[in-house]
């Protein structure tokens, strides 16, 4: 077996020897529970229409009913299972930041309310909501000044 | 059952559609790079506040409805779409207020309802 030396010759190692993940099978999983949990969401929307809201109310119902549901299925163990079939599929839609709030809250419980639950809550989400808000505040910023 | 039948067939279809094409983007990311979930979901976000920011991701809502305001991308487009609308209307307060303000009711019920799911539920412990 040739020694390796650089980091380049180990990451091919490691190509070569991990197994190559199916991602044709991956994305067509991907597509249709994503699409599944848009076609969900959209038939919340509709119905919220239906009852006569208007559209920034509708979608924020959307949002906040899909979050519900993932943290309830997080919470009983089954959207850790979706995740690892869907991949991106439950991953990419909001329900997918519902998770990573929920996953690591539950998660943490033993180390205490304050510090375990309130405190690694955030240990994804923190991020996602740190370049979301920022990135919001600039195009705020740039067209206040620009628009 | 006239909510039924005011359901639009083709609306739908184009949602699941679409909305399983931004998933199918995630998953080659996930696939083809070694990126972890959570830098996933930042770059999604964020590329959402751009293509926002820039107006093109409104055609993609006008288009899909939901299969594009479901998606991270639509929350981060929604920040940004937020945040130009207050910016327009009460200036640079506006800019700080408008993005949080827009995505609010989704960053309050991922909060609470993660509190509540924590309370109820068991942490699992991690089989080897």
């Amino acid at each position: 077996m040739k020694s390796i030396d650089t980091k380049q010759e180990y990451l091919d190692y490691v190509d070569q020897k991990s197994p190559n993940s199916p991602i044709l099978k991956n994305c067509f999983n991907a597509f249709w529970v994503g699409g599944l949990i848009c076609s969900i969401g959209q038939i919340i929307f509709d119905f919220c229409k239906y009852k006569g809201l208007d559209t920034t109310s509708s979608s924020t119902i959307v949002s906040i009913i899909l979050i519900g549901i993932a943290a309830f299925l997080t919470g009983l163990n089954i959207f850790n299972k979706i995740g690892k079939f869907a991949g991106a599929g439950s991953l990419v839609p909001i329900t997918g930041f519902a998770n990573s709030i929920v996953s690591p809250a539950i998660e943490y419980k033993s180390e205490g309310y304050v510090m375990g639950v309130g405190g690694k809550m955030f240990t994804v989400a923190g991020p996602v909501l740190v370049f979301g808000i920022s990135a919001s505040v600039i195009v705020g910023i740039i067209a206040t000044f620009f628009v | 059952m006239d909510f039924l039948q005011s359901i639009d067939w083709m609306q739908l279809l184009r949602c699941f559609v679409v909305g399983g094409l931004i998933c199918i983007v995630g998953q080659i990311l996930i696939d083809k790079t070694k990126l972890t979930s959570a830098r996933i979901l930042v770059i999604f976000v964020t590329t959402g506040v751009i293509l926002g920011a820039l107006g093109i991701y409104q055609y993609v809502i006008d288009f899909a409805g939901c299969g594009a305001t479901v998606p991270l991308l639509g929350f981060g487009a929604n920040l940004a779409k937020g945040a130009i609308t207050e910016a327009q209307n009460s200036g640079l307060l506006g800019a700080f207020i408008g993005g949080v303000k827009a995505s609010a009711g989704g960053i309050a019920a991922a909060v609470f309802f993660g509190y509540i799911a924590s309370l109820i539920a068991k942490p699992k412990i991690k089989k080897q």
